[in-house]
């Protein structure tokens, strides 16, 4: 028998971010007033399909398996409401499986904005409609009621916090960036400075990227007993470890032949048997943990970029425009209570549209490449700008039919 | 290292093309411990008339130095090569032996200023004669080396100098060797006959006449002397015409011989090439220890079109030379949507292309005016189509423009568009940048490949270009953000870059 004390096993809060924004079709400047829909359905489905086979289902599947297995494991999810309603409709099986997991009691699932979108950068209450949308997408697809938040992309600030809180959320999710952290470990459950029982997440991003974007880095694959040693270099006395990465990475972007898949199942199983950790979904952190300083956070940050900022979503003149021009149309919107427009007004919303105009070089300016549909952002904002237009152009005829009939419109 | 190059034009007179490449090429390089000696066709100094005349004045020297002289004063030219080299530090003067000696002329004249040596060989080959080249004004013409000049056809080329003068050229000739049904325009009876003895130039017939081919070879045997009669360790030669003389040089001195391509045969006439050019240009490239290509573009022509084996081709994007341009603060007679295409009218340039997408455009923006700057063997078409298309009062043909003219057309342009139908570089558009003006440019060009901060299309897709056009000018922040990343972006388009490839890729064919 070995004569060291048992340790108190490490929380690990192990958290997927699932996404897919609902892609725009090509759309021409002289299509502008046709007022069509501005949405490649074709595409959408197509790749919806391909992830959800790629990725969703065989993923999945290994963490249900797993879980049957190791009734200690705990997951943590963030499901957009485009990807659900994307999956509803084009991927029913896809939705299935990730009711499954919902089902283990296993699974914690994160609210976040419906739309995946920028919602908490406008001013009014449209980040609030959109959270609580997404709250009760969350209850009519998968049964569960969330308690812990993850804005999109990690956008978050002081300001943002207290809204989520004042909606009744325990705790939330933001990167560990230094510039906030100004020598701090991540690896501790935070509070609120001013919202007391408002826990905060600190993702280790180090950790996290070395398996989302270093898993092959210079011809060399992260094992799982390199990753497992860069665990086990973590001081002591840190409390907890929050990992925080796209669900896409296991299949899509890396493919199934890297061997990705084989990591998840082995990283699981190992952190599962080792008695040093502990798997733990953020509503049990928040329970265990009681002593959680306060991280002050009076600028606004996210997990992108070098930056780790808002540019790059609204780096340049473009994306301000392009969101600017989008978020004056809120009014208007609102105004005629119409909800196929107001769905299609925040599908506007989602951050992917303005990520593909970044105009950012470097090898940042690679990743949104990678991601981007358009061959350059210059194509990314045309074509975004094409589609807004033309929709203002179906509001104009929204707006004018109520005027005429405004009882028929009721 | 000690080049033997065969370059063109310098200090280059207008912006853009070969003159500029080698240029820019030629001042790095220097600065990169190269040592050159420049070879270049000149029949003048830096006189501000045009070098047509010159052309007319050299061949009459050629003949008969008397009659030469009263047809230069007749045109008001004071230059006579044959007796005054531009230059009058008294250059050396070298007469060679050989077919050549009967003409009579100097055959070159030789400048040194440091580590440039400049040779100048009397020559009308031009940097910007081709079939592609619409610098040089719509009559130019050459007379036949062997046929003695008529009075006549003299008064005939003063009065068409006269009406030269402008810049302002609708009335290319050209179109008659194009098309011969069209003959409307007011000088037809004028200008639509040629002279028997005159050999009608290829600069707008879009046929090369043989003159230049036998210029080229004349060039050949004085590059041939002029490489025995110098050390040096490499030689380079830049497009077709100078070819020839870079393989006579090469068998005369038995050095290696760098081809550089900035232009080939199939980008200035597309599918209907001119054989005698493209065996030229074939002969060059076989006959080459290494070649460059100015672009990724280019090398696959070089590849796929003359079947050179694709180790021997090395891609050296051309520069910009650094030039800040405070946009002229002129009046903007067209209002806010002007839309410029700065070009050659000929099919390389895609100028039709760049009509069709303004038609779209004029839906859209019933306000914009389009500015076509350049001239060529297209513009009869262009302003056919023009016309055809009942769009006439929004285009406005500036005929070639060069100097503070350039200048203000950048000024009032709102978004500058090259439609090339095969760019093997395309200096204009990084110009346009210089300029703050936003660029669009086609996919078939080799400034795509270097630049990510403009706007890209396939040529034959006036569709988008449209899309395209309409979008700049519809929204300020796109064309915000395009003129400050490019200007950004071609801080790292440099010569100095390309020469260091190039001082590389001598390296390679010295070792």
């Amino acid at each position: 028998m070995s004569s060291q004390p048992n340790p108190t096993p490490k929380p690990i809060v192990l958290y997927f971010q699932a996404h897919q924004p609902w892609r725009l079709r090509p759309f021409h400047f002289f299509e502008i007033g046709s007022k069509a829909d501005g949405f490649d359905n074709t595409q959408n489905e197509a790749i919806v399909r391909r992830i959800t086979r790629q990725c969703y289902l065989p993923a999945n599947k290994i963490l249900l398996d797993l879980i049957l297995k190791f009734p200690q494991i705990r997951i943590t999810f963030s499901i957009s409401g485009t990807l659900l309603d994307q999956l509803k409709q084009y991927c029913p099986e896809g939705l299935a499986s990730f009711k499954a997991l919902a089902e283990t009691g296993a699974v914690e699932f994160l609210a976040e904005t419906d739309f995946h979108s920028l919602a908490s950068l406008l001013p009014g209450t449209e980040f609030e409609e959109q959270v609580l949308d997404h709250v009760a997408r969350l209850q009519e697809y998968l049964g569960v009621r969330p308690a812990v938040f993850r804005n999109t992309e990690l956008i978050y600030n002081n300001d943002i916090a207290k809204k989520v809180h004042a909606l009744g959320f325990d705790g939330m999710f933001l990167d560990g960036i230094d510039a906030v952290l100004q020598g701090g470990s991540p690896n501790h459950l935070y509070e609120h400075p001013e919202e007391k029982g408002m826990k905060l997440f600190l993702r280790n991003y180090f950790l996290s990227d070395d398996i989302a974007f270093r898993f092959q880095e210079f011809g060399k694959k992260l094992t799982v007993g390199k990753f497992m040693s860069r665990l086990k270099s973590i001081p002591q006395d840190d409390t907890l470890i929050t990992l925080g990465l796209d669900y896409e990475t296991f299949g899509e972007h890396h493919k199934e032949e890297t061997g990705i898949l084989n990591f998840l199942t082995d990283l699981l199983v190992c952190l599962a048997k080792d008695k040093h950790y502990n798997l733990v979904t953020p509503s049990e952190a928040i329970q265990q943990l009681q002593h959680t300083p306060a991280l002050h956070v009076p600028d606004t940050i996210s997990w992108a970029d070098a930056e780790r900022d808002l540019s790059a979503w609204l780096g340049n003149d473009m994306q301000q425009d392009a969101f600017e021009t989008m978020a004056h149309l809120e009014g208007r919107i609102k105004a005629m209570n119409d909800p196929t427009l107001t769905d299609r007004w925040r599908r506007l919303m989602t951050s992917d549209h303005f990520y593909y105009m970044s105009t950012k070089r470097n090898s940042d300016g690679n990743v949104h490449a990678y991601f981007s549909p358009y061959a350059s952002p210059y194509e990314a904002f045309m074509n975004y700008m094409n589609v807004l237009q033309d929709f203002v152009h179906t509001v104009k005829e929204k707006e004018k039919e109520l005027a005429t009939f405004p009882k028929k419109a009721l | 290292m000690k080049v033997l190059m065969f370059g063109w034009e310098f200090p280059p007179h207008i912006s853009g093309g070969l003159g500029t490449a080698c240029y820019g090429l030629t001042q790095s390089l220097r600065q990169h411990d190269v040592e050159i000696i420049l070879v270049i066709p000149k029949l003048h100094g830096d006189e501000p008339d045009m070098k047509f005349d010159l052309i007319n004045a050299s061949h009459v020297t050629l003949r008969k130095k008397s009659v030469a002289s009263v047809s230069m004063a007749a045109a008001g030219l004071e230059i006579d090569i044959a007796d005054e080299p531009a230059n009058s530090g008294k250059p050396a003067e070298f007469v060679v032996d050989g077919p050549a000696a009967h003409l009579k002329r100097p055959v070159y004249t030789t400048r040194e200023t440091g580590d440039l040596t400049t040779v100048e060989i009397p020559s009308y080959l031009s940097p910007y004669v081709n079939p592609a080249m619409s610098v040089l004004p719509k009559s130019m013409t050459v007379s036949a080396r062997q046929q003695e000049p008529s009075i006549v056809e003299r008064d005939e080329k003063s009065e068409r100098r006269t009406d030269m003068n402008t810049e302002y050229t609708y009335k290319d000739n050209d179109k008659r060797n194009h098309d011969n049904t069209d003959h409307h325009h007011a000088d037809t009876d004028t200008v639509g006959k040629p002279p028997q003895e005159e050999s009608y130039f290829y600069a707008f017939s879009g046929k090369y006449g043989p003159d230049l081919l036998e210029e080229t070879k004349y060039y050949a045997e004085v590059a041939a002397e002029v490489a025995r009669h110098h050390t040096f360790d490499i030689i380079h030669v830049h497009d077709w015409m100078t070819f020839p003389a870079g393989l006579a040089a090469k068998k005369a001195s038995g050095k290696p011989l760098l081809v550089h391509v900035h232009s080939t045969e199939f980008d200035r006439s597309g599918e209907s090439i001119y054989p005698p050019v493209f065996e030229i240009e074939k002969a060059g490239l076989e006959g080459a220890d290494g070649i460059v290509a100015v672009s990724g573009w280019t090398k696959r022509i070089v590849e796929s079109r003359y079947h050179i084996a694709p180790s021997k081709v090395k891609v050296a994007y051309n520069g910009v030379m650094p030039r800040e341009i405070t946009p002229l603060t002129h009046g903007h007679p067209f209002g806010d949507h002007v839309v410029t295409f700065l070009g050659r009218l000929t099919y390389q340039k895609g100028p039709l292309y760049f009509v069709k997408a303004a038609y779209q455009v004029l839906e859209k923006f019933p306000d914009a005016h389009f500015v076509v700057a350049g001239s060529g063997d297209m513009l009869p078409q262009v302003i056919e189509e023009v016309a055809h298309l009942r769009i006439s009062t929004r285009f406005h043909f500036t005929g070639f423009l060069k100097g503070d003219n350039v200048e203000k057309v950048w000024s009032m342009t709102k978004v500058y568009v090259m439609p090339s139908v095969s760019e093997p570089f395309g200096i204009t558009p990084l110009e346009a940048i210089q300029a703050g003006i936003p660029v669009i440019v086609s996919n078939q060009s080799g400034v795509s490949e270097v630049m990510s901060h403009v706007i890209k299309v396939d040529f034959w897709n006036t569709h988008a270009l449209a899309n395209a056009i309409c979008n700049v000018l519809a929204h300020e922040s796109l064309s915000a953000t395009l003129r400050e990343n490019s200007k950004q972006e071609i801080q790292d388009i440099t010569w100095s870059k390309t020469a260091k490839k190039i001082k590389t890729i001598y390296h390679e064919l010295t070792t």
